[in-house]
């Protein structure tokens, strides 16, 4: 096999397989700039870009609130969740103590447990406190189940920092809880910014746990909110897809600007195992 | 985890084995402090209270008989023996794996053929390769359902008005309301959601591996084939545990798709064990029954994520 031969079956397929992950999602974009009401048939290029269809979903989909809900639960989530795993990051990469390995693992099983083993008690639990249709109920469980993930990720980033960092800062007479926020985090940026980035898209894109948890319209996020947006216009496909365009954008853009955090977070078992 | 595609457990991988390095785990964290338990408490105190307990509490209600409103009675294990001899719940397992060959082993395969090709040459233009192969990952799922809706659409939706340009207008269909094709017509979109990762992981994996490695696999006659075999394939092996247990993971915490593409539908055809815990508890109000279809869901994940790191270390 020549070297050339071999760049180009490397081309064909990347191409290929690059097209098919983009064909869907730039049809769904280009159908929501097609006239309102037409059937947007094969992904076709619109004949000139047409915004009603984002201003009707907007006025009539209630994309603004649906919006403002997200956002007021992902900040949320992000930073206590951020906070608070940095913090047990630090104990756990920086600190001995007893019980260490049992709690190490009991955050361990965070990462596996999936939403569906623990939603039907959490839905009843938490409406025994009159608490669901709250964004209570949307921020809560979320930031819990963001820390087993915070916790081990900041962990391993602060077992590999250099000792002589912390030793030298503390040296410098600074105490525990200066040095992690003086010294080390500013230090850990990096690795803060991957976390918030993925724990912010997960968080985005949550769907059982809203889809349990609220009833009024006002409290929807975004996917829940498309959710029943696609319920009442089945057929509206100009619209819906306008509709589904608004809810993946904020994400999208995130990921434009910070693809190597999601890239590298998500795969990151496999460079540093 | 809450996430969509589930993703945590990527770490999960690097950290079990951490974890199980005694030496690394025990040597690293510095002096004895009893003030690490303050700076634990608060992330302790969230994930106690909104997964480990009602982890439990699922647990415990999946032994009751239990509506959501009137007192519940214990029952010990009649829900688990039900579990498994109620075909309809049994047929959502099947399901589920038949879902794992669509999630997990295409675009492993797919990966791996990539990574087959690109071990021996570099490419030019590669992170927007990666970027593109990524996005159906970070997309809603929501999103992702209101997509390929529309792409299976009966009538003249864009995969049947294609079928007939191309003179295969027999093949055209109401995918997903197809007794036969809704569970495939599922299953793609899987696919379509999980390759890109397994190439992203893979291309990484295979620029790591020592050209050097591929040059003596040369020197000694091997063939593409051999190659892959011989170097490719064993080296890769940490992407490939990554890999199949974030995309089996995937595959078995299957709600949002299926909620929003088929409900279950037609008839019980792509009804997941995922479907249905929420069908139980909340639509026909068997909270008790749901409870054990999750926990069993739980305990099915928590397996597969040891079991496969445990065989890819075992071999490394």
């Amino acid at each position: 096999m020549t070297g050339r031969g071999d760049r180009a079956v490397n081309y064909v397929i990347l191409a290929s397989f690059s097209l098919i992950a983009l064909y869907p999602v730039a049809g769904i974009v280009l159908a929501a700039f097609q006239p309102p009401g037409s059937a947007a048939g094969g992904f076709s290029l619109p004949s000139e870009l047409h915004l009603a269809n984002f201003a009707e979903a907007w006025t009539q989909g209630h994309f603004a609130s649906y919006l403002r809900s997200s956002l007021i639960v992902a900040v949320s989530v992000v930073f206590v969740s951020t906070l608070v795993s940095i913090m047990s990051g630090y104990a756990f990469g920086t600190m001995t103590f007893a019980g260490n390995k049992v709690l190490f693992y009991l955050f361990l099983l965070g990462l596996m447990v999936p939403l569906e083993g623990l939603v039907i008690p959490l839905y009843f639990d938490l409406r025994a406190l009159s608490l669901t249709d709250t964004y209570w109920a949307l921020i809560l469980p979320q930031i819990g189940l963001s820390v087993a993930f915070g916790t081990f990720w900041m962990r391993a980033f602060f077992l590999a920092t250099p000792r002589s960092l912390i030793e030298a800062a503390a040296i410098d007479g600074a105490r525990r809880w200066s040095i992690l926020w003086r010294v080390l985090v500013p230090f850990a940026r990096p690795a803060v910014l991957t976390m918030m980035v993925l724990i912010f898209m997960w968080t985005w894109n949550e769907f059982l746990l809203a889809l349990v948890m609220v009833s009024s319209e006002s409290l929807r996020t975004a996917p829940l909110g498309l959710a029943f947006f696609q319920g009442q216009h089945v057929s509206d496909v100009t619209l819906l897809a306008a509709g589904a365009v608004i809810v993946a954008l904020p994400v999208v853009v995130v990921y434009i600007f910070l693809q190597r955090h999601f890239i590298r977070g998500m795969i990151s078992g496999s460079v540093v195992g | 985890m809450v996430r969509s595609t589930a993703s945590a457990p990527a770490t999960v991988r690097t950290t079990w084995s951490a974890a199980r390095a005694r030496t690394r785990a025990d040597a690293a964290p510095g002096e004895r402090r009893s003030a690490a338990y303050l700076y634990i408490l608060p992330a302790l105190a969230f994930y106690g209270l909104f997964v480990l307990a009602p982890f439990g509490h699922s647990i415990a209600l999946s032994f009751f008989d239990y509506d959501g409103i009137s007192p519940g009675s214990w029952i010990g294990l009649a829900n688990y023996k039900e579990l498994l001899a109620d075909s309809q719940t049994r047929g959502a397992f099947v399901h589920a794996l038949v879902l794992v060959v669509f999630y997990a082993a295409l675009p492993v395969a797919i990966g791996l053929l990539l990574a087959a090709s690109l071990s021996r040459t570099r490419v030019r233009g590669l992170a927007w390769f990666r970027t593109v192969l990524f996005l159906p990952q970070i997309i809603p799922l929501v999103v992702v359902a209101v997509i390929w809706r529309y792409i299976y659409a009966p009538g003249e939706g864009p995969l049947n008005e294609a079928l007939r340009a191309t003179g295969l207008s027999g093949l055209a269909r109401p995918w997903l309301g197809d007794f036969s094709w809704a569970l495939p017509a599922v299953g793609i979109v899987g696919t379509w959601v999980q390759y890109g990762l397994c190439m992203v992981l893979f291309i990484a994996g295979v620029q790591k591996i020592p050209t050097s490695l591929y040059d003596a696999a040369r020197v000694d006659g091997a063939g593409a084939l051999n190659e892959f075999l011989a170097v490719t394939l064993p080296n890769l092996r940490n992407e490939i545990a990554v890999a199949l247990t974030l995309t089996i993971i995937a595959s078995l915490r299957n709600f949002d798709l299926i909620y929003l593409t088929t409900q279950g539908g037609p008839g019980n055809a792509t009804s997941v064990p995922a479907f249905e815990v929420y069908n139980q508890a909340f639509e026909v109000g068997r909270v008790g029954f749901a409870s054990a279809i999750g926990v069993t869901l739980a305990l099915i994940i928590f397996a597969i994520t040891i079991g496969v790191n445990r065989i890819a270390e075992a071999r490394s």
